[in-house]
């Protein structure tokens, strides 16, 4: 027995442990106070699904050996780009949804291969100077959509008729169009499958990738570049082709988090999204030179049913909102523990 | 004749590396130039505001240099003593003793959570090595989380605390702003002369002083000596006898107690406590004056600071302004100081660590 458990601490880390201790402690609080289960797990799946693909966007810089992506909003901002415009041409429903993410490509595409090659230039530096990438893109997006050509009255400040508003409801445009497809209700319970199926073919759609040459070579350059570099493989290029698909993942993310959320939050919203991804893969199991899809659908489980589970639950017990400092505190020490782990090699 | 020609050219190609050294600076200076024109401000108040955040930051950015000396690049965790000068600020405020002495105690206070958060720090960083940055901003905002917990939740729970002016009605957490009367502009107004109709704190100046002569010293006793060539080179330190964990450990202590003294001369002087914000900026705000005035990850002198806090300073106050004037919207003035604080980061990290590579 206490081998097992040594066996299983060894194969989990203390702090995975501790994690998913908590949730079951949180469950075992919700059934011994009388809550009901089920609208707690419906509420995870949704969040599960709401914020899975911007994990997903952290498996390929891990595996093309950039490291965590903490310029993660570069790849938001875009997908924010991709939903305003299509928002603008007032495209609705799906169309507004998909026509969202296909006019956010090309500026992910691009906007990545500028971020990949800056990365290429400060290898052992990528994470600090990715972090300060995202920020100051954000602080420069600001300006962009104070004075950005929006002319849609439902998007730009009632007075004055420039500047795009804070928030945008996206009710009329492409609010929850995924939450509510394929939505399967038994009594309490509810199943977004839709919702949960399309961050399942984006998590097929990466793995089949690294099954491909490119995503091979990708994972081959990213373990060992110098070995990559011997077998004819250029680890410039494949490092670029990880930081550009993180990116574009991350343009999907956010539209995917948004018609979830129902609102488009602009300005210095975006400045801390990648923190929460970057620390949900880790909770999965990610290091910062392995990553798997096993890792982000198991984080993001993890992670998302803690917090959305923890503010209900809590608040039968203590006073107050504790779930955000649970964040803070849940998600940067997860980060700090991976930062600090002494298995193998510095990065380099 | 001859001689002429033959010292003209190495004239000139000093003066070009000396562009080059201070190229950053350069920038700043021409962006402040213009941002003052353009703003129209006038030039009293301007100096006034300088001065003023000058002396009440000051001592933050100078936090910073050990650490780099040590090798251990910015610490973005002098937020962690910002954390310190803060608890003994609550403390001092709750048992409100007023005035200079009540800024003395919160001093003597800051330094027993400084010296123990500077301690644990370091032993995070000494097992960061070659990611210390990365791993100082995200244990700052680490500790951020668990300082939230603390006067969130435990203060009125755990921690038996009863004070209706500083808590939540509810009686358990602190306010979200505490007024600092007591030991407001304490230092400020301790010894401040009037100047062309500007009023200078000199006291606080002296203070300053005496920390850039302290700190220049200090980089010449044996500790600091083993700081620097642990700076220099980990392993041959290492190779000479020198603890190199332990030096790295005691800079972080150096570093976290500064701060929390910065912090403290940062509170005086705005005279309200944001519980749960003051801290947050302090490392970027602090890391980003010091880069502007032309150092790097792995050289930062005192004069390089006190550039970096009067060059950023001065493009801070005339941003909003210079904004107006030029788009008609202030608010393209703030997201641009905010884009210089986070930009002039992420260039400075960028530039560095490419030209150690292609070195």
């Amino acid at each position: 027995m206490v081998e097992r458990f040594q066996e299983i601490k060894a194969r989990l880390g203390v702090p995975r442990l501790i994690i998913i201790g908590f949730v079951l402690a949180l469950f075992v609080t919700a059934f011994a106070t009388g809550m009901p289960i089920g609208p707690l797990v419906s509420a995870s799946l949704v969040r599960i699904g709401m914020n899975g693909t911007l994990v997903l966007a952290m498996v390929p810089t891990i595996a093309a050996g950039v490291g965590l992506n903490f310029g993660l909003s570069v790849g938001i901002l875009c997908g924010l780009v991709g939903a305003l415009i299509s928002m603008e041409m007032g495209l609705r429903g799906f169309t507004g949804f998909f026509a969202g993410i296909l006019f956010s490509l090309p500026f992910a595409v691009i906007a990545g291969w500028a971020y990949a090659v800056l990365l290429n230039k400060v290898k052992g530096q990528e994470m600090m100077v990715g972090t300060y990438v995202g920020f100051s893109s954000v602080a420069v997006m600001c300006i962009f959509w104070l004075l950005a050509p929006f002319r849609n009255p439902e998007m730009v400040w009632a007075i004055g008729g420039q500047g795009l508003r804070y928030t945008l409801t996206l009710d009329k445009y492409f609010g929850k169009v995924l939450n509510k497809l394929l939505l399967v209700s038994i009594g309490q319970w509810e199943f977004p499958l839709g919702l949960l199926g399309f961050f399942g073919i984006l998590c097929l759609l990466v793995h089949l990738f690294f099954k491909t040459k490119v995503g091979m070579a990708v994972k081959a350059a990213g373990a060992n570049p110098r070995f990559a570099q011997a077998s004819g493989i250029d680890p410039d290029r494949t490092r670029t082709v990880g930081v550009i698909l993180s990116t574009v993942l991350g343009a999907i993310g956010i539209i995917v988090y948004a018609q979830s959320y129902g609102f488009l939050q602009l300005y210095m919203a975006p400045q801390m999204m990648g923190f929460p991804a970057v620390a949900a893969i880790l909770i999965g199991g990610a290091t910062l030179r392995d990553a798997r899809i096993s890792h982000v659908v198991l984080g993001t489980a993890l992670f998302q049913t803690l917090l959305t589970i923890a503010l209900p639950v809590t608040s039968r017990v203590i006073e107050g909102d504790i779930s955000e400092v649970a964040r803070l505190i849940i998600s940067n020490g997860m980060i700090l523990y991976a930062l600090t782990r002494r298995d193998g090699r510095e990065i380099a | 004749m001859k001689t002429q020609t033959a010292v003209l050219p190495r004239q000139r190609g000093m003066d070009v590396s000396l562009f080059k050294k201070n190229a950053v600076p350069l920038l700043f200076l021409v962006l402040c130039v213009l941002g003052v024109m353009v703003s129209g401000m006038d030039a009293r108040f301007l100096v006034y505001e300088v001065l003023t955040r000058f002396a009440r930051n000051s001592f933050l950015v100078l936090a910073l240099l050990i650490p780099v000396s040590a090798g251990l690049g910015l610490n973005f965790a002098i937020t962690v003593g910002a954390m310190a000068g803060q608890i003994a600020v609550i403390i001092i405020t709750h048992y409100q003793i007023k005035g200079l002495a009540g800024l003395a105690w919160a001093m003597l206070l800051s330094v027993p959570f400084a010296v123990v958060m500077g301690y644990l720090a370091g032993m995070v960083m000494n097992r960061a090595k070659g990611r210390e940055m990365i791993t100082s901003m995200i244990l700052g905002f680490f500790a951020n989380g668990l300082y939230q917990l603390v006067f969130l939740f435990l203060v009125g729970t755990v921690i038996p605390m009863k004070n209706r002016s500083m808590m939540l009605p509810e009686g358990v957490g602190l306010r979200n702003t505490i007024d600092l009367w007591g030991i407001s502009r304490a230092l400020d107004n301790l010894w401040r002369i009037n100047i062309g109709g500007i009023w200078v704190p000199l006291g606080t100046l002296a203070l300053i002083a005496l920390l850039c002569v302290v700190l220049h010293y200090f980089m010449r006793t044996r500790l600091g000596q083993e700081m620097r060539a642990v700076g220099q080179d980990r392993h041959i330190a290492e190779v000479a006898g020198i603890d190199v964990d332990r030096i790295r450990i005691i800079a972080m202590i150096f570093s976290t107690v500064l701060a929390a003294w910065g912090q403290l001369i940062f509170l005086q002087n705005i005279s309200t406590l944001n519980t749960y914000n003051s801290h947050e900026q302090v490392g970027t705000f602090a890391v980003a004056a010091l880069l502007v005035g032309g150092a790097t990850a792995t050289r930062a002198s005192i004069w390089q600071a006190m550039v970096g806090l009067l060059l950023f300073h001065t493009l801070f106050v005339v941003s909003p302004q210079a904004g107006q004037a030029l788009f008609g919207i202030p608010q393209i003035g703030e997201y641009f100081r905010v884009f210089v604080a986070y930009g002039v980061i992420a260039v400075a990290l960028a530039l560095h660590s490419w030209q150690r590579r292609s070195r």
